[in-house]
């Protein structure tokens, strides 16, 4: 089918919305001397920082939104999609906003912080913990509509075939529905780690900036833009390249969510 | 005719340029001032004031980047040196200082006394991020003291330090007098050379502000907040 005529100008322009951005920097960046400015202690320490607690957060996300994802995929109840709404909010809302709310939840004078600190001495902002919290804050929509749309996809017969050989509902979940939208739970896991690993604004706002400690990628990127910009547009390329590579192995799968 | 109508409406808006607007970038720490002092301005003047507050290095970012701006207001003299090198602005001026004070939450519960407590590693210390100027303050201070501040944070400008503090999230926090508000407490420092914030008007639309912000009546605000004088 041809496409109407009508339709290239807006599209072509639409490209060149999201792809001069991603090309200018890629021309800006000193590909000469990305070795030196990747190997300094700051890009080290901040890489460090972001493949640990972006790892963690696709993990945290995983084991708590895999059962939400089936539970919101097969259960009917009243103030389900009010549910689903809420546990997609942090998809939309504006992440520097997230991080307020989780300090007003999770700080050492939050509504459950504060009776963690006094408990046990815990502190969760300043601290890795409070960046991995803040990631999988964001991250967690990610992995649970991928996995519930994937689980919604399933002819929910092959779960009521399963229960009568005998098969109890642990049974089945485990041995015939996880295996069978394997490739959502990856496409999940993995959206929600990318997700993760671009983390800026719930991050800074909950857990602050040290280097070493809570700067992860975006963050020094942020800070290095002020200071030292070739090696804020190295560490930029790093995240531009992690993204497209995830991107483009997931393909449609996202969408379709199998 | 309804064809007509739109494009006018669009052609108004494109030509919406020639509507008096001044745009004005301003160090963080004077959201405050520079928010009265816009909302006075425009009162007599009759001319809106878009007002983008930021850290000064962010703002000088911006600014050499080609954002369009008439006035800059930076917390320091490097990062206007900056903008003056680059060509953005011929000319600046001293028109305030400010000076760093320890704040503490209300009630002070990690019993900080002075900046030797700073070092204290069970107290969740913040400043501002380096090339910040209430950081490069905070960092020449504690190098001038001799004090190993174990700090938890850098924020990217003090607003956001402030309200980490007020939360009482931070024990203290090295941040400008002028920030303290009503809210938190503070805790004198030992005397150091104050910060000298810089004003300048990139454009000829910028002038106007620059000297409203220079009259009488501006100094009187910077005054009532606390500012020191230039």
């Amino acid at each position: 089918m041809r496409h109407p005529r009508a339709l290239w100008l807006p599209a072509v322009l639409g490209l060149a919305l999201v792809g001069i951005p991603v090309v200018s920097l890629l021309v800006r960046t000193p590909w000469s001397r990305l070795g030196d400015l990747l190997g300094s202690d700051i890009a080290v320490q901040a890489l460090g920082l972001s493949a640990l607690t972006s790892l963690a957060a696709a993990a945290a996300a995983f084991v708590l939104g895999v059962p939400l994802a089936a539970i919101l995929a097969r259960s009917r109840f009243r103030g389900r999609s009010v549910l689903r709404a809420l546990i997609t909010l942090p998809m939309v809302l504006p992440p520097v906003v997230g991080g307020a709310a989780l300090l007003y939840a999770f700080g050492r004078r939050g509504t459950v912080g504060e009776p963690i600190y006094e408990a046990t001495g815990l502190v969760l902002p300043f601290s890795p913990w409070g960046v991995i919290l803040a990631n999988t804050f964001v991250a967690l929509p990610f992995l649970v509509v991928t996995v519930e749309a994937g689980i919604r996809n399933l002819d929910s017969r092959y779960e009521s075939a399963a229960a009568t050989l005998g098969a109890g509902p642990w049974t089945a979940f485990r041995r015939v529905t996880l295996p069978m939208v394997t490739p959502a739970l990856l496409a999940g896991t993995v959206l929600a780690w990318a997700r993760a690993l671009g983390e800026f604004g719930a991050t800074v706002t909950f857990a602050g900036n040290l280097a070493g400690r809570t700067q992860t990628l975006p963050l020094a990127v942020f800070v290095a833009l002020e200071q030292d910009r070739d090696a804020a547009l190295a560490l930029s390329v790093v995240l531009v390249a992690v993204s497209l590579v995830v991107l483009v192995a997931l393909r449609d799968r996202w969408w379709t969510g199998r | 005719m309804k064809r007509a109508a739109i494009l006018m409406l669009v052609m108004t808006a494109c030509a919406g340029q020639s509507d008096p607007v001044i745009r004005v970038s301003a160090a963080a720490s004077l959201t405050g001032v520079f928010t009265q002092m816009a909302s006075e301005y425009t009162t007599t003047t009759g001319i809106e004031v878009d007002l983008n507050f930021a850290g000064s290095s962010a703002l000088r970012e911006q600014i050499l980047e080609g954002a369009p701006v008439d006035v800059y207001a930076s917390a320091d003299e490097s990062n206007m040196q900056r903008v003056v090198d680059a060509g953005a602005a011929t000319t600046a001026q001293v028109f305030a200082t400010n000076s760093l004070v320890i704040a503490v939450p209300a009630g002070n519960p990690g019993n900080v006394t002075g900046l030797a407590d700073l070092e204290r590693p069970d107290l969740l210390v913040g400043v501002c991020a380096d090339g910040v100027p209430c950081g490069d303050l905070a960092r020449a201070l504690l190098e001038a003291a001799g004090v190993q501040a174990s700090v938890d944070t850098n924020e990217p400008d003090v607003r956001a330090l402030v309200t980490k503090i007020e939360t009482g999230e931070l024990d203290a926090g090295l941040v400008y007098r002028t920030d303290l508000g009503d809210s938190l407490e503070s805790i004198a420092v030992p005397a150091h050379p104050p910060t000298r914030y810089m004003l300048a008007s990139l454009t000829d639309a910028g002038g106007d502000f620059v000297a409203w912000v220079r009259s009488e009546r501006g100094s009187e605000i910077l005054r009532a907040a606390g500012f020191g004088a230039p």
